[in-house]
């Protein structure tokens, strides 16, 4: 087990990268500590699969440095770092049978055949394969062979992490539930340091003490659950970790007022004040549980027409028109529905300003 | 649909009745009628029987031929298989490298048979050969027309030459189809190269492979071209295959019965492997669905 560091890491897949588009990994500045359990969220395309190849070292990055503790192991192939890492799509050797599968990494680092025994056994305990070991892995179902993957994973005692690359793709859902229960159930038991890539922002917050949100090749927030709701440092995570995602209003300044079409939404004077040493463009963002909605007009409340009412069982969700912006809102179940027009406020806790995408603050 | 509506489908595949016919079922039956006769000329003709077939399978000069041709093909597949996946090991990955090797392998395929035959004739001659000047002139003896030793070493180093590129190249595209998430998984595992060519290579090259022994074994079995030419089936019988020998009995000595019935056996003999081989085809195929 051991502290990952990634130290201003960049990569790119181009031989003679240029400008910062040919980066698939920009600038990379995180530590793992030990023991904790982590999720790696992001689109498609925005380099999770890279970082997490870095990590363990089946790629070099083009700059920078990856630590373990305090030793640097930037150069070293994965059999030198002792990390496990799980793929998304289930990789078996299959003229083995299954124990042989999940012996595989054990044997090769020379383990004695009781520990080999010991670890296979118990892993298979966890992972409900025992009626399955003595079988040919070819032959068994894809739910089963991505459970020898993860198996292999999780074989190794020693190792400094095990990452797992959107592991449970290909698992039907019911299954894919049970087993992240167990792999939190291990984590707990065992406080190994997991790192688990995601695109699925549920399946990030329910696995995961931190989240690491990226886009485009950076890491553009890390932090719990509740950070990432609350706080969202740039844009894109307003925008898509929440249901519907955070409401984004462009807006100018104008001292500690953010003016938009007429209207004006008051900020408190420390953000108006960082606000003013940025470049704009400036964006107003607040997240559609946070929107008050009132049926009748008072202070800092601004006039809404409501278009569309969706009932989704314990909330509601309106649209309403703000000037020209489209806004959603949350409801309680409890809470009235205006209907026709109505008036927005914007909590000033709960009102965070983006300049260029990145939050005031 | 009525019945008349139905039959006429027959009419469709009658084309294809009329051209079997004339490309496999005439020509068979000919032969089969030549096996069961004694012919001196045109018109002369006795009815013989099973004669031919019993003196043909009691010849001890087609069963020496039989013993070669085996011998010869398996020779084939134990020099070619693990050689050309050793050359779909080594060639490389990407880069203009990959075109080079695959050009390069191509080129023994795309020569006609008989040519081959005739470039290495002219390879290894002792007197003038590139080769069998060189050998020579190193102070050991070689004479591929002369030593049936030598001869031997001849036939298999044409034909290896001639046919590895096929075996590589199927090796090559069954390597290529392996996800590269496997070479990660084995790195991750620790596993060593040797490790990694049991456990992930070899089991994914299987279809390819088996495919590859199938068509030169039978292939090998069929040879007639390149030999014939190089060696003509000699120095002696030596390097008489089966198919060199059929036509030395069919052509050389103008015996059409008892060629036709050795064609037969031939026949049933090649077809006896052809069923074997497409029973392991099918299983290669149940186990990689898997
Ligand atoms: N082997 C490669 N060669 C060239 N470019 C690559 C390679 N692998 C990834 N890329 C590019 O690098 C960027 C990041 O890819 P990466 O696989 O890390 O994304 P990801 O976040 O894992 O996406 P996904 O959710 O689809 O798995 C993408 O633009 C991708 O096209
Ligand atoms: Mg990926």
């Amino acid at each position: 087990m051991a502290r990952i560091t990634l130290q201003e890491v960049a990569h790119s897949y181009r031989r003679h990268p240029k400008d910062p588009s040919d980066y698939a990994l920009k600038n990379i500045d995180t530590v793992w500590e030990d023991g904790g359990a982590y999720a790696l969220l992001g689109p498609s395309g925005c380099g999770k699969t890279t970082m997490l190849n870095i990590i363990s070292g089946l790629l070099t990055p083009t700059r920078g440095r990856v630590l373990y503790d305090d030793r640097d192991v930037t150069r070293l192939p994965p059999e030198q770092r002792n990390i496990a890492q799980v793929f998304q799509f289930p990789v078996l050797y299959d003229t083995m049978s299954v124990f042989d599968n999940l012996a595989f990494p054990l044997r090769n680092r020379g383990l004695d055949p009781q520990t080999v025994r010991r670890r296979v056994q118990e892993v298979a305990e966890v992972l409900d394969l025992t009626a399955d070991l003595k079988k040919k892995a070819a032959g068994l179902s894809a739910d089963a062979k991505q459970k020898i993957s993860l198996g292999r994973g999780l074989v190794r005692e020693d190792v400094a992490a095990i990452l797992f690359d959107e592991p449970l793709t290909v698992i039907d859902p019911h299954l894919k539930w049970h087993l992240r229960r167990k792999l939190k159930e291990i984590h707990e038991r065992l406080r190994l340091t997991l790192i688990y890539v995601t695109h699925d922002q549920v399946e990030a917050l329910t696995f995961a003490d931190k989240v690491l949100v990226m886009y485009e090749g950076e890491v553009v927030q890390m932090g719990t659950p509740t950070e990432l709701f609350e706080e969202p440092r740039h844009k894109f995570v307003g925008y898509f970790i929440g249901s519907p995602g955070m409401n984004f209003i462009p807006c100018k300044l104008d001292g500690a007022r953010a003016v938009f079409d007429g209207a004006a939404v008051p900020l408190d004077e420390e953000t108006a004040r960082r606000a003013r040493e940025k470049e704009g463009p400036f964006e107003l963002g607040i997240r559609p549980m946070y929107l008050e909605v009132h049926d009748s007009p008072g202070d800092d409340r601004l006039p809404v027409k409501v278009l569309k009412v969706e009932d989704q069982g314990i909330f509601r969700i309106l649209t309403v028109q703000l000037a020209s912006n489209t806004l959603k809102v949350r409801l309680p179940e409890e809470k009235p529905v205006p209907s026709g027009n109505a008036w927005v406020r914007f909590p000033r806790r709960w009102t965070k300003l983006y300049a260029n995408g990145r939050l005031v603050a | 649909m009525d019945k008349w509506e139905s039959n006429r489908a027959w009419f469709l595949i009658l084309p294809v009745f009329v051209i079997v016919a004339f490309s496999a079922i005439i020509p068979l039956m000919t032969v089969v009628n030549y096996s069961v006769q004694d012919i001196f000329g045109p018109g002369q003709r006795f009815f013989v029987g099973m004669e031919w077939f019993r003196e043909v399978i009691h010849d001890e000069r087609l069963h020496n031929a039989l013993v070669r041709q085996l011998a010869f093909s398996c020779m084939v597949l134990l020099l070619e298989i693990p050689l050309g996946v050793l050359i779909a090991l080594a060639m490389p990955k990407k880069g203009w490298g990959v075109a080079a090797c695959l050009v390069l392998l191509a080129l023994p395929l795309l020569i006609p048979w008989n040519v081959i035959g005739t470039i290495w004739i002219t390879f290894t001659r002792p007197d003038i050969g590139l080769l069998g000047k060189t050998i020579n002139d190193m102070g050991i003896a070689f004479d591929h027309t002369a030593r049936p030793l030598d001869a031997w070493i001849t036939v298999m180093a044409m034909e290896v030459w001639h046919w590895t590129p096929l075996v590589a190249l199927l090796a090559y595209a069954g390597l290529r189809a392996i996800p590269d998430a496997y070479y990660q998984a084995a790195k991750i595992d620790g596993a060593s190269s040797w490790a990694v060519f049991r456990h992930i290579q070899l089991p994914k090259m299987r279809g390819v492979l088996t495919i590859a022994v199938l068509l030169r074994f039978m292939d090998s079995f069929l040879i007639y071209a390149e030999p014939f030419v190089l060696t003509g089936g000699g120095p002696g019988d030596t390097t008489t295959f089966l198919s060199i020998y059929l036509v030395k009995i069919a052509v050389g000595q103008f015996d059409l019965g008892p060629a036709a019935a050795f064609s037969l056996i031939y026949f049933l003999i090649v077809l006896l492997f052809c069923w074997l081989f497409y029973q392991a085809l099918q299983n290669v195929g149940t186990g990689e669905s898997k």
